[in-house]
């Protein structure tokens, strides 16, 4: 517009009328959407397509807690009607409830059912809820165990638990430090390179967690897209952060990783938690152990960008919470029956902020090699596999 | 852990609560109901109000089966049939006098397409004989001339297929009775053998046609002047004499609704309403003996089973003999189609309300049962 035209005047005299016609040209599409929107509603065209079938129904249990009150269940409904729950079973037996709120559940709103059940600890039960039309839904329950409660002695063994999960391995990662600013340039780099390894493999590893958790999310969620979305999203919002001053180094690299890494470990923390309140994983001694062993590469990776300088203690002690910490707020959140839209969008995230860090010590080490190519080199592709064969196999002490 | 087994413990009483509740005597159970809910509430509920949880308050009958029943009312008037009322509701049809001498009784039925409300809030798409289901209860002589004219005012082709004798031609399958839409089929025949017996639709698939609710009870009842060395048992199964007027009869059709369509049903019930005689125990004067035309439709179950608290019965299959065919038994299993006479009084009993119910405890806890009411006199 205001590119080397001559007729810079008449150009001027435009500007004022343009300003009206933006408004006009804003107004408009959005009258004709108000004019669609009424002809559908009031015209009902779609009238014609109504063969008599009955509306479509879908409710997701979100949310579950057993206590000596009985069961009580979070539903969230998705039908293409409002739905009413009518009765429900518990085992093949109708049980009075108490539906809160009560009345019809609109397309994505939520309530609250409680039955007054007397479940019995350690054994299987099955909840069949019954709508208006018949139609059933149905959440089993594997193992009934009483819901954790929110109280402070449950949440201190939580926090220990967590903190040999999270903080304890992180920590002795961190101690191998001294050991490794004997290392020479290359070995660093092949250092770097196994931490590459690690968050390649944390980023696969949590990618399809985030998929399976998001997975169980009512349809309105869309589970999947939001998982790649929201990767992508706090993927590309830390990146900007992180170069605001050019690309991290050093601490600030450290720090990103153990942001990365702690994102990592909530998502861990989610995962033990939710299995406490699920009663599907009782954690032996052996597992916790497995847990220690696996994380403790995570320090070895928090280390590799420090090994030219002289951290403080200080410096480790807070690189070693922020990586670790999370596991223990995990735990929290997990044991009190998160819904898996939350835990989806949490660890998908964590994902991102994995794929960050990834980026950045790969850049690193390219800057560090001089060039990509000369960072290629057989010791730090033999550094990166390594990195990913060490996480797999500590990984197969904690998979059930 | 210790912790957990003394819960589990706490469960485990619980249960036991809940298990006594369905077998337990009858003075045990108020008593034991409230223990289980004052063990999930963990406070003991007033004496003389029975808790229950259901979003229609509070509930006459409750206490006998603690939180475990369904919750609510249905609309008998949305419905337009009642399951209290339909016990004694008998379609005796119009009759006259045919040339011979014998009486032509003639029925009237029409199949109708109906949504109805099997359990409080669960609506279900029915196909009906005359607007209801079971269809109309009727109920013939021995020896009568039957005939049904059938109409069929629903969106598939239907029948009346009737356990009796009758020709080929009156047997209501694919081409000797079964009608379009907007048709209408005489079926004629005599009725024999006196019984309990049943009709149903026999269009195919039958399986879809049996539980969308097509079928009723069809009752002959015997001629006293052919069974002289009967004749006053006979008598008081003939419906209109004085001496049958001395029974207390019901009519139960034992049914199930799969309402998610999954072959498996959800709802078990006499007369189609879950736990309708549960909410609206059915009276019964202590004096007068019960006689009980008991059939079998449930769908999908190879059979069920009817079991009396605290009383055994005499129990006619088919109600083909004046003779009981078991005697003295509390517990009887009909597979589909089959149906029998139960006898049965409370004359000795004291006044209170006696459970009865299917004996497979599934179909129990999922709708079928009810209470009697054994009062002194019914108004």
């Amino acid at each position: 517009m205001t590119t080397g035209d001559p007729a810079t005047g008449p150009s001027e005299a435009r500007a004022v009328p343009t300003h009206w016609a933006s408004l006009l040209w804003i107004a408009l599409p959005l009258f004709l959407l108000g004019l669609a929107a009424a002809w559908l509603i009031g015209g009902d065209p779609m009238r014609a397509f109504d063969v008599g079938a009955p509306p479509i129904e879908k409710l997701t249990f979100e949310q579950r807690i057993l206590d000596e009150t009985g069961i009580r269940l979070s539903i969230r409904a998705g039908g293409s009607e409002p739905m009413s729950i009518a009765q429900v079973q518990v085992d093949d037996a109708y049980w009075s409830f108490v539906q809160d709120p009560p009345g019809a559940l609109g397309r994505g709103s939520t309530a609250w059912i409680a039955i007054p059940y007397p479940w019995v600890l350690g054994e299987a039960h099955r909840v069949k809820i019954v709508t208006n039309t018949g139609a059933t839904f149905e959440l089993e329950i594997p193992v009934a165990v009483p819901t954790p409660a929110a109280n402070l002695s449950q949440l201190q063994r939580q926090a220990v638990l967590g903190g040999f999960v999270g903080i304890v391995p992180v920590a002795i990662g961190l101690a191998f430090f001294p050991l490794l600013r004997r290392a020479g340039r290359d070995a660093i780099a092949f250092i770097l390179a196994l931490t590459a390894g690690l968050l390649a493999f944390l980023l696969v590893d949590m990618l399809i967690e985030a998929f399976e958790v998001a997975g169980e999310a009512a349809p309105v969620f869309q589970g999947p897209v939001m998982v790649v979305l929201s990767a992508l999203l706090s993927f590309l919002c830390l990146l900007a952060v992180g170069r605001r001053h050019g690309a991290p180094t050093g601490l600030a690299l450290a720090g990103y990783i153990a942001l990365g890494i702690g994102m990592h470990n909530f998502g861990e923390g989610l995962a033990i938690g939710a299995a406490f309140a699920t009663g599907a994983a009782s954690l032996g001694t052996f597992l916790v152990l497995g847990f220690t062993l696996h994380n403790i590469t995570e320090g070895l990776g928090i280390a590799a960008p420090l090994l030219r300088l002289r951290p403080k203690l200080p410096t480790f002690a807070w690189l070693t919470v922020l990586a670790g910490g999370p596991a223990i707020a995990g735990i929290w959140v997990g044991s009190l029956a998160l819904t898996p839209q939350w835990a989806g969008l949490a660890l998908a995230i964590g994902v991102g902020a994995i794929a960050q860090v990834l980026v950045e010590v790969g850049a690193y080490v390219g800057r560090e090699q001089g060039g990509l190519k000369k960072a290629a080199s057989p010791a730090n592709v033999a550094g990166f596999a390594l990195g990913i064969a060490v996480m797999y196999a500590t990984g197969m002490l904690v998979k059930i | 852990m210790r912790h957990w087994l003394q819960r589990t413990l706490d469960r485990r009483r619980a249960l036991g609560g809940a298990l006594a509740l369905t077998t337990g005597t009858v003075t045990g159970l108020l008593t034991s109901s409230r223990s289980v809910l004052s063990d999930v509430s963990e406070q003991a509920a007033p004496a003389g109000s029975a808790p229950h949880q259901g979003h229609n308050g509070a509930m006459d009958h409750a206490g006998s089966h603690g939180n475990m029943i369904t919750v609510g009312e249905i609309d008998a008037t949305r419905n337009g049939f009642d399951p209290s009322l339909m016990l004694t509701d008998w379609e005796t049809g119009t009759t006259s006098v045919l040339a011979d001498g014998r009486t032509l009784r003639s029925f009237e039925v029409t199949a109708v397409d109906k949504e109805i409300e099997i359990a409080p809030g669960v609506f279900f798409p029915a196909w009906t004989f005359n607007d209801r289901v079971p269809g109309p209860a009727l109920r013939a002589k021995e020896g009568d001339r039957l005939r049904i004219t059938f109409r069929n005012h629903g969106s598939h082709p239907h029948s009346m297929h009737f356990h009796g004798i009758h020709s080929a031609r009156m047997d209501g399958i694919v081409g000797a009775g079964v009608i379009g839409p907007g048709e209408e089929f005489v079926y004629e025949f005599d009725a024999y053998p006196f019984g309990c017996h049943l009709y149903h639709c026999h269009a195919l698939p039958l399986k879809r046609h049996m539980h969308k609710g097509m079928y009723g009870a069809f009752v002959i009842d015997p001629d006293p002047a052919r069974h002289p060395e009967h004749a006053g048992v006979a008598r008081s199964r003939l419906h209109g004499t004085p001496e049958n007027a001395q029974w207390q009869e019901l009519v139960m059709v034992m049914n199930a609704f799969d309402t998610d369509f999954d072959g498996e049903n959800e709802f078990y019930a006499v007369n189609t309403v879950a736990h309708h005689y549960s909410r609206h125990p059915i009276p019964i004067a202590r004096s007068k003996p019960v006689r009980i035309y008991l059939i079998n439709v449930t769908e999908f179950d190879p059979i069920n089973s009817m079991h009396v608290h605290g009383n055994f019965f005499d129990y006619f299959d088919h109600g083909t003999t004046l003779t009981p065919t078991l005697k003295t038994i509390d517990t009887v299993m009909q597979c589909q189609a089959q149906r029998g006479i139960l006898e049965l009084t409370f004359k000795e009993h004291e006044t209170g309300q006696y459970m009865f119910h299917a004996h497979q405890s599934e179909f129990a806890e999922l709708g079928w049962m009810g209470m009697f009411d054994v009062v002194e006199a019914t108004a």
